[in-house]
Protein backbone atom coordinates (compact mmCIF):
# COMPACT_ATOMS: atom_id res chain seq x y z
CA UNK A 1 0.00 0.00 0.00
CA UNK A 2 1.53 3.26 -0.85
CA UNK A 3 -0.23 6.51 0.65
CA UNK A 4 -0.74 9.51 -2.21
CA UNK A 5 -1.99 12.70 -0.38
CA UNK A 6 -2.90 16.01 -2.45
CA UNK A 7 -1.58 19.06 -0.99
CA UNK A 8 -2.82 22.04 -3.53
CA UNK A 9 -6.09 21.91 -5.60
CA UNK A 10 -4.75 24.94 -7.45
CA UNK A 11 -2.62 27.90 -7.87
CA UNK A 12 -3.61 29.92 -4.71
CA UNK A 13 -4.61 26.87 -2.26
CA UNK A 14 -4.09 26.87 1.14
CA UNK A 15 0.00 27.12 1.41
CA UNK A 16 -0.14 25.34 4.73
CA UNK A 17 -1.70 22.50 3.39
CA UNK A 18 1.60 20.48 2.05
CA UNK A 19 3.49 21.55 4.96
CA UNK A 20 0.56 19.88 6.92
CA UNK A 21 0.39 17.12 5.06
CA UNK A 22 4.06 16.25 5.65
CA UNK A 23 4.69 16.48 9.36
CA UNK A 24 1.36 15.53 10.50
CA UNK A 25 0.93 11.87 9.70
CA UNK A 26 2.66 9.18 7.28
CA UNK A 27 2.46 10.07 3.13
CA UNK A 28 4.23 8.49 0.39
CA UNK A 29 3.63 10.41 -2.46
CA UNK A 30 2.63 14.54 -2.31
CA UNK A 31 1.03 15.57 -5.28
CA UNK A 32 0.74 19.17 -6.31
CA UNK A 33 -2.18 20.94 -8.60
CA UNK A 34 -1.09 24.40 -10.12
CA UNK A 35 -2.40 24.45 -13.48
CA UNK A 36 -6.33 25.27 -14.54
CA UNK A 37 -7.34 25.95 -18.13
CA UNK A 38 -5.78 29.65 -18.62
CA UNK A 39 -2.99 29.32 -16.31
CA UNK A 40 -0.51 28.50 -19.42
CA UNK A 41 -1.49 31.70 -21.15
CA UNK A 42 -0.50 33.55 -17.79
CA UNK A 43 2.38 31.63 -17.52
CA UNK A 44 3.46 32.28 -21.59
CA UNK A 45 3.04 35.79 -21.23
CA UNK A 46 5.26 35.82 -18.29
CA UNK A 47 7.92 33.21 -19.99
CA UNK A 48 7.98 36.26 -22.82
CA UNK A 49 8.71 38.84 -20.81
CA UNK A 50 11.64 36.86 -18.78
CA UNK A 51 12.94 33.52 -20.01
CA UNK A 52 13.27 32.30 -16.82
CA UNK A 53 9.81 32.45 -15.52
CA UNK A 54 6.85 31.10 -16.99
CA UNK A 55 6.28 28.47 -13.77
CA UNK A 56 4.24 28.32 -10.93
CA UNK A 57 6.46 30.77 -8.56
CA UNK A 58 4.91 29.29 -5.43
CA UNK A 59 6.09 25.95 -5.92
CA UNK A 60 10.60 26.38 -5.17
CA UNK A 61 9.90 28.60 -1.93
CA UNK A 62 7.50 25.68 -0.98
CA UNK A 63 10.06 22.69 -1.97
CA UNK A 64 12.90 24.93 -0.35
CA UNK A 65 10.41 25.21 3.11
CA UNK A 66 9.77 20.94 2.69
CA UNK A 67 13.23 19.81 1.77
CA UNK A 68 13.97 19.07 5.19
CA UNK A 69 10.88 16.59 6.11
CA UNK A 70 10.94 15.35 2.36
CA UNK A 71 14.31 13.67 3.23
CA UNK A 72 14.10 12.62 6.66
CA UNK A 73 10.64 10.96 5.57
CA UNK A 74 11.47 9.81 2.11
CA UNK A 75 8.23 11.47 0.85
CA UNK A 76 8.54 12.07 -3.25
CA UNK A 77 6.79 14.89 -5.01
CA UNK A 78 4.54 14.99 -7.96
CA UNK A 79 3.99 18.39 -9.71
CA UNK A 80 2.65 20.15 -12.44
CA UNK A 81 4.08 23.74 -11.37
CA UNK A 82 6.41 23.61 -14.46
CA UNK A 83 4.21 25.01 -16.63
CA UNK A 84 5.83 26.35 -19.80
CA UNK A 85 8.69 26.05 -18.20
CA UNK A 86 9.79 23.16 -16.32
CA UNK A 87 13.42 23.80 -16.98
CA UNK A 88 13.36 27.04 -15.06
CA UNK A 89 11.13 25.67 -12.68
CA UNK A 90 13.70 23.04 -12.07
CA UNK A 91 16.53 25.22 -11.53
CA UNK A 92 14.44 27.34 -9.41
CA UNK A 93 14.13 23.86 -7.19
CA UNK A 94 17.35 23.25 -6.79
CA UNK A 95 18.86 26.45 -5.90
CA UNK A 96 15.93 26.28 -3.03
CA UNK A 97 16.28 22.52 -2.14
CA UNK A 98 20.02 21.94 -3.14
CA UNK A 99 19.76 18.26 -1.64
CA UNK A 100 17.58 16.88 -3.63
CA UNK A 101 17.00 15.00 -7.22
CA UNK A 102 14.76 16.51 -9.66
CA UNK A 103 13.35 14.70 -12.50
CA UNK A 104 11.22 17.09 -15.61
CA UNK A 105 8.95 15.63 -18.02
CA UNK A 106 9.43 17.43 -21.20
CA UNK A 107 7.24 17.23 -25.03
CA UNK A 108 3.90 18.87 -23.57
CA UNK A 109 4.46 22.42 -25.24
CA UNK A 110 3.39 22.31 -28.67
CA UNK A 111 3.16 26.39 -29.15
CA UNK A 112 5.80 26.18 -31.92
CA UNK A 113 4.55 22.52 -33.60
CA UNK A 114 1.16 24.43 -34.85
CA UNK A 115 1.53 25.19 -38.07
CA UNK A 116 3.52 21.72 -38.47
CA UNK A 117 0.18 20.34 -37.61
CA UNK A 118 -1.73 22.35 -39.79
CA UNK A 119 0.46 21.30 -42.53
CA UNK A 120 -0.45 17.61 -42.00
CA UNK A 121 -4.34 18.56 -41.98
CA UNK A 122 -4.73 18.36 -38.13
CA UNK A 123 -7.81 21.06 -38.16
CA UNK A 124 -8.00 21.31 -34.14
CA UNK A 125 -11.45 22.46 -33.63
CA UNK A 126 -12.66 23.85 -31.14
CA UNK A 127 -14.18 20.74 -29.12
CA UNK A 128 -16.93 22.59 -27.98
CA UNK A 129 -18.17 24.87 -31.28
CA UNK A 130 -16.53 23.09 -34.03
CA UNK A 131 -14.74 25.85 -35.59
CA UNK A 132 -11.30 25.37 -36.81
CA UNK A 133 -8.17 26.62 -35.13
CA UNK A 134 -7.58 28.87 -38.29
CA UNK A 135 -10.02 31.50 -37.58
CA UNK A 136 -7.75 32.01 -34.60
CA UNK A 137 -4.26 31.12 -35.54
CA UNK A 138 -2.69 34.33 -35.12
CA UNK A 139 -4.23 35.26 -31.91
CA UNK A 140 -2.86 31.88 -30.12
CA UNK A 141 -0.95 32.49 -26.39
CA UNK A 142 -0.11 28.89 -25.65
CA UNK A 143 -0.58 25.10 -26.50
CA UNK A 144 0.07 22.39 -24.89
CA UNK A 145 -1.10 19.16 -24.81
CA UNK A 146 -2.59 16.93 -21.58
CA UNK A 147 0.02 14.02 -20.65
CA UNK A 148 -0.75 11.26 -18.74
CA UNK A 149 0.59 9.16 -16.00
CA UNK A 150 3.42 7.36 -17.69
CA UNK A 151 5.82 9.61 -18.31
CA UNK A 152 5.42 10.70 -14.79
CA UNK A 153 5.85 7.59 -13.37
CA UNK A 154 8.78 7.00 -15.85
CA UNK A 155 10.31 10.51 -14.01
CA UNK A 156 9.52 8.81 -10.29
CA UNK A 157 11.33 5.97 -12.01
CA UNK A 158 15.05 8.01 -12.11
CA UNK A 159 15.01 8.03 -8.60
CA UNK A 160 13.75 11.91 -8.34
CA UNK A 161 12.60 13.09 -5.28
CA UNK A 162 10.39 15.98 -7.17
CA UNK A 163 9.01 15.36 -10.55
CA UNK A 164 8.07 18.61 -12.53
CA UNK A 165 6.05 18.64 -15.51
CA UNK A 166 4.12 21.20 -17.76
CA UNK A 167 0.88 20.50 -18.78
CA UNK A 168 -0.46 16.72 -17.28
CA UNK A 169 -3.67 15.94 -16.26
CA UNK A 170 -4.74 16.93 -12.96
CA UNK A 171 -5.42 12.96 -12.79
CA UNK A 172 -1.96 11.68 -13.55
CA UNK A 173 -0.24 13.37 -10.77
CA UNK A 174 -1.73 10.57 -8.60
CA UNK A 175 -2.13 8.10 -10.75
CA UNK A 176 1.27 7.92 -11.52
CA UNK A 177 3.28 7.09 -8.19
CA UNK A 178 0.96 3.89 -8.75
CA UNK A 179 2.43 3.49 -12.23
CA UNK A 180 5.84 4.02 -10.31
CA UNK A 181 4.92 1.51 -7.68
CA UNK A 182 2.63 -0.91 -8.77
CA UNK A 183 4.23 -1.51 -12.53
CA UNK A 184 1.14 -1.20 -13.75
CA UNK A 185 0.62 -1.17 -18.04
CA UNK A 186 -1.34 0.07 -20.44
CA UNK A 187 -3.90 -2.68 -20.87
CA UNK A 188 -4.30 -2.40 -17.26
CA UNK A 189 -7.57 -0.30 -17.97
CA UNK A 190 -9.49 -1.26 -14.86
CA UNK A 191 -6.53 -0.04 -12.30
CA UNK A 192 -5.82 2.97 -14.38
CA UNK A 193 -9.46 3.51 -13.98
CA UNK A 194 -9.07 3.00 -10.66
CA UNK A 195 -6.15 5.11 -10.25
CA UNK A 196 -7.40 8.09 -12.48
CA UNK A 197 -10.85 8.27 -10.07
CA UNK A 198 -8.52 8.42 -6.95
CA UNK A 199 -6.89 11.09 -8.75
CA UNK A 200 -10.30 12.83 -9.63
CA UNK A 201 -11.11 12.52 -6.04
CA UNK A 202 -8.37 13.77 -4.34
CA UNK A 203 -7.54 16.60 -7.59
CA UNK A 204 -9.32 19.49 -5.73
CA UNK A 205 -7.65 19.00 -2.35
CA UNK A 206 -10.12 19.43 0.44
CA UNK A 207 -13.16 19.79 -1.52
CA UNK A 208 -13.17 16.24 -0.35
CA UNK A 209 -12.65 16.54 2.72
CA UNK A 210 -15.43 18.64 3.75
CA UNK A 211 -14.36 21.94 2.01
CA UNK A 212 -17.48 23.20 0.17
CA UNK A 213 -19.84 20.54 1.27
CA UNK A 214 -23.73 20.94 1.25
CA UNK A 215 -24.46 17.77 3.62
CA UNK A 216 -24.33 18.84 7.32
CA UNK A 217 -21.72 21.60 6.75
CA UNK A 218 -22.65 23.49 10.26
CA UNK A 219 -21.53 20.37 11.65
CA UNK A 220 -18.38 19.20 9.62
CA UNK A 221 -15.44 20.09 12.91
CA UNK A 222 -12.04 22.15 12.70
CA UNK A 223 -12.88 23.86 9.24
CA UNK A 224 -9.78 26.49 10.37
CA UNK A 225 -7.65 22.99 10.41
CA UNK A 226 -8.88 20.90 7.66
CA UNK A 227 -7.02 18.07 6.64
CA UNK A 228 -5.81 17.61 2.97
CA UNK A 229 -7.39 14.24 1.71
CA UNK A 230 -4.92 11.13 1.29
CA UNK A 231 -5.66 7.88 -0.98
CA UNK A 232 -3.95 4.93 0.12
CA UNK A 233 -3.52 2.48 -3.16
CA UNK A 234 -3.19 -1.23 -3.15
CA UNK A 235 -1.80 -2.45 -5.84
CA UNK A 236 -5.28 -4.45 -7.00
CA UNK A 237 -6.52 -0.72 -7.76
CA UNK A 238 -9.25 -0.77 -4.41
CA UNK A 239 -8.52 2.38 -2.49
CA UNK A 240 -9.23 4.16 0.89
CA UNK A 241 -9.57 7.99 0.86
CA UNK A 242 -8.68 9.41 4.34
CA UNK A 243 -6.37 12.54 6.13
CA UNK A 244 -4.49 12.61 8.90
CA UNK A 245 -5.63 11.89 12.22
CA UNK A 246 -6.09 14.86 14.55
CA UNK A 247 -7.13 17.65 11.43
CA UNK A 248 -10.11 19.10 10.65
CA UNK A 249 -12.50 18.41 8.26
CA UNK A 250 -14.49 15.10 7.14
CA UNK A 251 -14.25 12.22 4.57
CA UNK A 252 -17.57 10.66 4.37
CA UNK A 253 -19.15 8.85 1.77
CA UNK A 254 -21.53 12.23 1.29
CA UNK A 255 -18.44 13.78 0.66
CA UNK A 256 -16.75 11.78 -1.62
CA UNK A 257 -19.26 11.76 -3.51
CA UNK A 258 -19.51 15.49 -4.34
CA UNK A 259 -16.28 15.50 -5.39
CA UNK A 260 -17.00 12.36 -7.83
CA UNK A 261 -20.00 14.38 -9.62
CA UNK A 262 -17.99 17.60 -9.98
CA UNK A 263 -16.88 18.85 -13.49
CA UNK A 264 -18.18 15.24 -14.49
CA UNK A 265 -19.58 14.76 -17.94
CA UNK A 266 -20.91 11.83 -19.51
CA UNK A 267 -20.19 9.37 -16.50
CA UNK A 268 -19.36 6.04 -18.57
CA UNK A 269 -16.50 7.74 -20.50
CA UNK A 270 -14.22 10.10 -18.09
CA UNK A 271 -11.49 10.42 -20.68
CA UNK A 272 -7.66 10.61 -20.14
CA UNK A 273 -4.14 10.31 -22.05
CA UNK A 274 -4.16 7.30 -19.51
CA UNK A 275 -7.53 5.02 -19.76
CA UNK A 276 -11.29 6.11 -20.60
CA UNK A 277 -13.21 5.35 -16.31
CA UNK A 278 -16.58 4.42 -15.72
CA UNK A 279 -18.40 6.57 -12.75
CA UNK A 280 -20.68 4.54 -12.41
CA UNK A 281 -18.45 1.25 -11.14
CA UNK A 282 -17.74 3.12 -8.35
CA UNK A 283 -18.46 1.97 -5.00
CA UNK A 284 -18.27 3.27 -1.48
CA UNK A 285 -18.21 2.26 1.54
CA UNK A 286 -17.63 3.76 5.07
CA UNK A 287 -14.99 1.90 6.73
CA UNK A 288 -14.32 3.75 9.80
CA UNK A 289 -14.14 7.59 10.63
CA UNK A 290 -13.09 9.59 8.17
CA UNK A 291 -12.21 6.46 5.91
CA UNK A 292 -13.92 6.00 2.78
CA UNK A 293 -13.14 2.56 0.75
CA UNK A 294 -13.47 2.49 -2.96
CA UNK A 295 -13.61 -0.82 -5.10
CA UNK A 296 -15.18 -1.79 -8.15
CA UNK A 297 -13.79 0.62 -10.53
CA UNK A 298 -13.84 -0.64 -14.56
CA UNK A 299 -12.04 1.18 -17.22
CA UNK A 300 -11.33 0.53 -21.11
CA UNK A 301 -8.86 1.65 -23.45
CA UNK A 302 -6.62 5.20 -23.67
CA UNK A 303 -8.35 6.82 -26.60
CA UNK A 304 -6.50 7.22 -30.03
CA UNK A 305 -6.08 10.91 -29.25
CA UNK A 306 -4.63 13.85 -26.68
CA UNK A 307 -6.52 16.78 -25.93
CA UNK A 308 -4.81 20.18 -26.34
CA UNK A 309 -5.12 23.16 -24.03
CA UNK A 310 -4.79 25.99 -26.50
CA UNK A 311 -5.35 29.56 -24.80
CA UNK A 312 -5.90 32.37 -27.55
CA UNK A 313 -6.48 36.56 -27.08
CA UNK A 314 -10.59 37.46 -27.43
CA UNK A 315 -10.46 41.20 -26.96
CA UNK A 316 -11.51 42.77 -23.63
CA UNK A 317 -13.91 42.71 -20.68
CA UNK A 318 -14.39 45.15 -17.81
CA UNK A 319 -17.12 44.64 -14.49
CA UNK A 320 -17.89 47.83 -12.64
CA UNK A 321 -20.61 48.26 -9.42
CA UNK A 322 -22.23 50.87 -7.33
CA UNK A 323 -24.65 50.32 -4.37
CA UNK A 324 -27.85 51.37 -4.18
CA UNK A 325 -29.89 51.70 -0.88
CA UNK A 326 -33.43 51.17 0.21
CA UNK A 327 -35.91 52.41 -0.51
CA UNK A 328 -36.60 51.32 -3.88
CA UNK A 329 -32.87 49.92 -4.54
CA UNK A 330 -33.73 48.03 -7.16
CA UNK A 331 -35.95 50.33 -9.07
CA UNK A 332 -32.77 52.88 -9.05
CA UNK A 333 -30.02 50.14 -9.81
CA UNK A 334 -32.30 49.45 -13.03
CA UNK A 335 -32.57 52.83 -13.71
CA UNK A 336 -28.82 53.32 -13.09
CA UNK A 337 -28.42 50.82 -15.93
CA UNK A 338 -30.85 51.92 -18.06
CA UNK A 339 -28.96 55.42 -18.15
CA UNK A 340 -25.38 53.62 -18.56
CA UNK A 341 -27.06 52.16 -21.77
CA UNK A 342 -28.35 55.06 -23.11
CA UNK A 343 -24.79 57.03 -22.53
CA UNK A 344 -23.10 53.81 -24.09
CA UNK A 345 -25.19 54.01 -27.27
CA UNK A 346 -25.08 57.83 -27.32
CA UNK A 347 -21.51 57.49 -27.80
CA UNK A 348 -21.52 55.37 -30.46
CA UNK A 349 -19.45 52.21 -28.50
CA UNK A 350 -20.43 49.15 -29.82
CA UNK A 351 -20.01 46.03 -27.47
CA UNK A 352 -20.00 42.18 -27.97
CA UNK A 353 -21.90 42.07 -24.81
CA UNK A 354 -23.49 44.03 -21.78
CA UNK A 355 -24.60 42.17 -18.84
CA UNK A 356 -26.10 43.20 -15.73
CA UNK A 357 -26.76 41.87 -12.40
CA UNK A 358 -28.37 42.93 -9.48
CA UNK A 359 -26.33 41.24 -6.14
CA UNK A 360 -28.88 40.77 -3.32
CA UNK A 361 -31.49 39.73 -6.13
CA UNK A 362 -30.76 37.48 -8.89
CA UNK A 363 -26.77 37.53 -9.33
CA UNK A 364 -25.80 34.02 -8.49
CA UNK A 365 -29.10 32.30 -9.43
CA UNK A 366 -31.09 34.27 -12.54
CA UNK A 367 -34.55 33.46 -12.68
CA UNK A 368 -34.54 30.48 -10.31
CA UNK A 369 -33.66 33.15 -7.20
CA UNK A 370 -36.98 33.42 -5.11
CA UNK A 371 -38.38 36.63 -5.09
CA UNK A 372 -37.06 39.70 -2.30
CA UNK A 373 -39.90 42.71 -2.57
CA UNK A 374 -38.38 45.37 -0.70
CA UNK A 375 -34.22 44.77 -0.42
CA UNK A 376 -32.16 46.58 2.33
CA UNK A 377 -29.48 47.30 -0.54
CA UNK A 378 -28.59 46.38 -4.04
CA UNK A 379 -25.39 46.02 -5.69
CA UNK A 380 -25.69 47.17 -9.77
CA UNK A 381 -22.72 45.10 -11.40
CA UNK A 382 -22.47 45.40 -15.19
CA UNK A 383 -19.73 43.96 -17.44
CA UNK A 384 -19.15 44.67 -20.78
CA UNK A 385 -16.41 42.79 -23.76
CA UNK A 386 -15.74 43.73 -27.26
CA UNK A 387 -12.29 43.58 -29.27
CA UNK A 388 -12.16 47.05 -29.18
CA UNK A 389 -10.09 48.38 -25.69
CA UNK A 390 -10.96 51.77 -26.16
CA UNK A 391 -14.18 51.22 -26.14
CA UNK A 392 -14.40 48.87 -22.90
CA UNK A 393 -11.90 51.87 -21.54
CA UNK A 394 -14.31 54.21 -21.87
CA UNK A 395 -17.21 52.23 -20.39
CA UNK A 396 -15.26 52.21 -17.11
CA UNK A 397 -15.81 55.81 -16.49
CA UNK A 398 -18.86 55.67 -17.05
CA UNK A 399 -19.80 54.35 -13.35
CA UNK A 400 -18.49 56.50 -11.02
CA UNK A 401 -20.59 60.07 -12.46
CA UNK A 402 -23.92 58.30 -11.66
CA UNK A 403 -23.67 58.93 -8.20
CA UNK A 404 -24.08 62.73 -8.88
CA UNK A 405 -26.29 62.58 -12.18
CA UNK A 406 -27.91 59.17 -11.41
CA UNK A 407 -30.73 58.21 -8.75
CA UNK A 408 -30.54 59.50 -5.38
CA UNK A 409 -28.64 56.64 -3.10
CA UNK A 410 -25.14 55.71 -4.52
CA UNK A 411 -22.84 54.45 -2.90
CA UNK A 412 -19.90 52.15 -2.91
CA UNK A 413 -17.43 53.42 -5.59
CA UNK A 414 -14.39 53.57 -3.43
CA UNK A 415 -12.17 51.46 -5.63
CA UNK A 416 -12.48 53.90 -8.71
CA UNK A 417 -12.53 52.98 -11.96
CA UNK A 418 -12.66 49.21 -12.24
CA UNK A 419 -9.81 47.72 -14.64
CA UNK A 420 -9.57 46.85 -18.12
CA UNK A 421 -8.85 43.18 -18.80
CA UNK A 422 -7.63 41.07 -21.54
CA UNK A 423 -9.61 38.08 -22.10
CA UNK A 424 -7.81 35.23 -22.41
CA UNK A 425 -10.21 32.48 -23.79
CA UNK A 426 -9.79 28.68 -23.80
CA UNK A 427 -9.50 26.10 -26.98
CA UNK A 428 -9.78 22.67 -26.61
CA UNK A 429 -8.62 20.18 -29.24
CA UNK A 430 -7.52 16.82 -30.49
CA UNK A 431 -4.45 15.56 -31.74
CA UNK A 432 -3.11 12.04 -32.90
CA UNK A 433 -1.48 11.25 -29.49
CA UNK A 434 0.99 9.61 -31.58
CA UNK A 435 2.14 13.55 -32.68
CA UNK A 436 3.80 14.01 -28.59
CA UNK A 437 6.52 12.24 -27.08
CA UNK A 438 7.63 12.94 -23.80
CA UNK A 439 11.17 12.75 -22.90
CA UNK A 440 12.38 12.55 -19.44
CA UNK A 441 15.58 14.46 -17.84
CA UNK A 442 17.08 13.58 -14.41
CA UNK A 443 19.15 16.74 -12.60
CA UNK A 444 21.25 15.63 -10.51
CA UNK B 1 -46.41 15.74 -1.03
CA UNK B 2 -44.63 18.42 -2.70
CA UNK B 3 -41.05 19.25 -1.13
CA UNK B 4 -37.90 21.12 -2.19
CA UNK B 5 -35.39 18.76 -3.99
CA UNK B 6 -33.29 19.76 -1.05
CA UNK B 7 -35.13 17.82 1.71
CA UNK B 8 -33.62 14.52 -0.23
CA UNK B 9 -30.56 15.31 -2.07
CA UNK B 10 -27.75 17.49 -1.59
CA UNK B 11 -25.62 18.51 -4.68
CA UNK B 12 -22.33 19.64 -6.36
CA UNK B 13 -21.73 21.70 -9.79
CA UNK B 14 -19.50 23.14 -11.50
CA UNK B 15 -18.23 24.13 -15.23
CA UNK B 16 -16.49 22.94 -17.94
CA UNK B 17 -16.36 25.65 -20.66
CA UNK B 18 -19.81 27.16 -21.13
CA UNK B 19 -21.50 23.95 -19.60
CA UNK B 20 -22.32 23.78 -15.96
CA UNK B 21 -23.20 20.53 -14.29
CA UNK B 22 -25.06 19.83 -11.58
CA UNK B 23 -24.47 16.48 -9.44
CA UNK B 24 -27.68 15.90 -7.62
CA UNK B 25 -27.48 12.80 -4.96
CA UNK B 26 -29.92 11.22 -2.85
CA UNK B 27 -29.14 11.34 0.36
CA UNK B 28 -30.92 7.61 0.80
CA UNK B 29 -30.44 5.35 -1.80
CA UNK B 30 -33.97 4.79 -2.04
CA UNK B 31 -35.11 7.91 -3.16
CA UNK B 32 -32.70 7.64 -6.02
CA UNK B 33 -35.89 6.61 -8.11
CA UNK B 34 -37.80 9.85 -7.10
CA UNK B 35 -35.11 11.98 -8.33
CA UNK B 36 -34.74 10.11 -11.67
CA UNK B 37 -38.42 10.52 -12.09
CA UNK B 38 -38.66 14.14 -10.58
CA UNK B 39 -35.36 16.10 -11.84
CA UNK B 40 -35.93 15.61 -15.69
CA UNK B 41 -33.64 17.67 -18.11
CA UNK B 42 -37.09 19.46 -19.45
CA UNK B 43 -37.94 21.10 -15.91
CA UNK B 44 -34.43 21.32 -14.84
CA UNK B 45 -34.18 23.79 -18.08
CA UNK B 46 -37.85 25.32 -17.11
CA UNK B 47 -36.57 26.13 -13.60
CA UNK B 48 -33.54 28.25 -14.66
CA UNK B 49 -35.52 29.91 -17.19
CA UNK B 50 -33.24 32.34 -19.22
CA UNK B 51 -29.81 30.75 -17.73
CA UNK B 52 -29.73 28.04 -19.76
CA UNK B 53 -29.55 28.98 -23.63
CA UNK B 54 -28.54 25.51 -24.51
CA UNK B 55 -30.35 22.06 -23.90
CA UNK B 56 -29.81 20.08 -20.44
CA UNK B 57 -28.46 16.29 -20.48
CA UNK B 58 -28.95 14.12 -17.70
CA UNK B 59 -26.73 10.66 -16.59
CA UNK B 60 -27.39 8.15 -14.24
CA UNK B 61 -25.16 7.09 -11.58
CA UNK B 62 -27.24 4.47 -9.54
CA UNK B 63 -24.49 3.24 -7.83
CA UNK B 64 -23.92 6.63 -6.07
CA UNK B 65 -27.36 7.48 -5.81
CA UNK B 66 -26.99 10.51 -8.28
CA UNK B 67 -27.65 12.26 -11.18
CA UNK B 68 -25.25 14.03 -13.26
CA UNK B 69 -27.03 17.34 -15.40
CA UNK B 70 -25.13 19.33 -17.99
CA UNK B 71 -26.64 22.71 -18.77
CA UNK B 72 -25.22 23.96 -21.93
CA UNK B 73 -24.57 27.47 -22.70
CA UNK B 74 -25.13 28.42 -19.40
CA UNK B 75 -22.33 30.83 -18.11
CA UNK B 76 -22.59 33.75 -20.43
CA UNK B 77 -19.20 32.19 -22.63
CA UNK B 78 -17.75 30.46 -19.81
CA UNK B 79 -14.51 30.59 -18.17
CA UNK B 80 -12.94 33.84 -18.19
CA UNK B 81 -14.96 35.34 -21.66
CA UNK B 82 -17.93 35.39 -18.76
CA UNK B 83 -19.28 38.36 -17.49
CA UNK B 84 -20.89 36.80 -14.84
CA UNK B 85 -20.04 36.86 -11.11
CA UNK B 86 -20.35 32.87 -11.00
CA UNK B 87 -18.83 32.33 -14.38
CA UNK B 88 -18.16 28.62 -13.25
CA UNK B 89 -21.88 27.93 -12.16
CA UNK B 90 -20.65 27.27 -8.45
CA UNK B 91 -24.00 28.44 -7.21
CA UNK B 92 -26.13 26.69 -9.82
CA UNK B 93 -26.51 23.58 -7.37
CA UNK B 94 -27.38 25.27 -4.24
CA UNK B 95 -30.29 26.64 -6.85
CA UNK B 96 -31.58 23.11 -7.86
CA UNK B 97 -32.15 22.43 -4.03
CA UNK B 98 -35.39 24.31 -4.21
CA UNK B 99 -36.73 22.93 -7.22
CA UNK B 100 -40.26 21.48 -5.82
CA UNK B 101 -41.01 17.82 -6.52
CA UNK B 102 -43.27 15.48 -5.94
CA UNK B 103 -42.09 12.72 -3.16
CA UNK B 104 -43.93 9.61 -2.40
Amino acid sequence: MIRIANGQGFWGDWLEAPVRLVEQGPIDFLVLDYLAEVTMSILQKQKQDNSALGYARDFPPLIGRLAHGLKERNIKVVANAGGVNPAACAQAVLQSAPGLKVAVVHGDDVLDRIDEFLGKGYEMRDMDTGRPISTIRSRILSANAYIGAFPLAEALDTGADVVIAGRSTDTALTLAPMVHKFGWQPGDWDKLAAGTIAGHIIECGAQCSGGNCQTDWQNIPGMADIGYPIVEAEPDGSFTVTKHANTGGRVHSDTVKEQLLYELGDPKRYITPDCIADFTTVQLTNTGPDRVRVTGIRGGPRPPTLKLSISYANGWKAVGTLVYSWPQALEKARAADRIVRQRLAGLGLAFEEIYTEYFGMNACHGAAAPPNPDPPEIQLRIGVRGQDRKAVDRFTRELIPLVLNGPPGATGFGEGRPPVREIVAYWPALLPREEIQTRVEAIA
Amino acid sequence: MRKPLGSIAHTRSGDKGDTANIGVIAFRPEDFTTIVREVTPERVKQFFGDLVKGNVERFELPNLGAINLLLHESLGGGGTVSLRVDAQGKTYGAALLRMEIEID
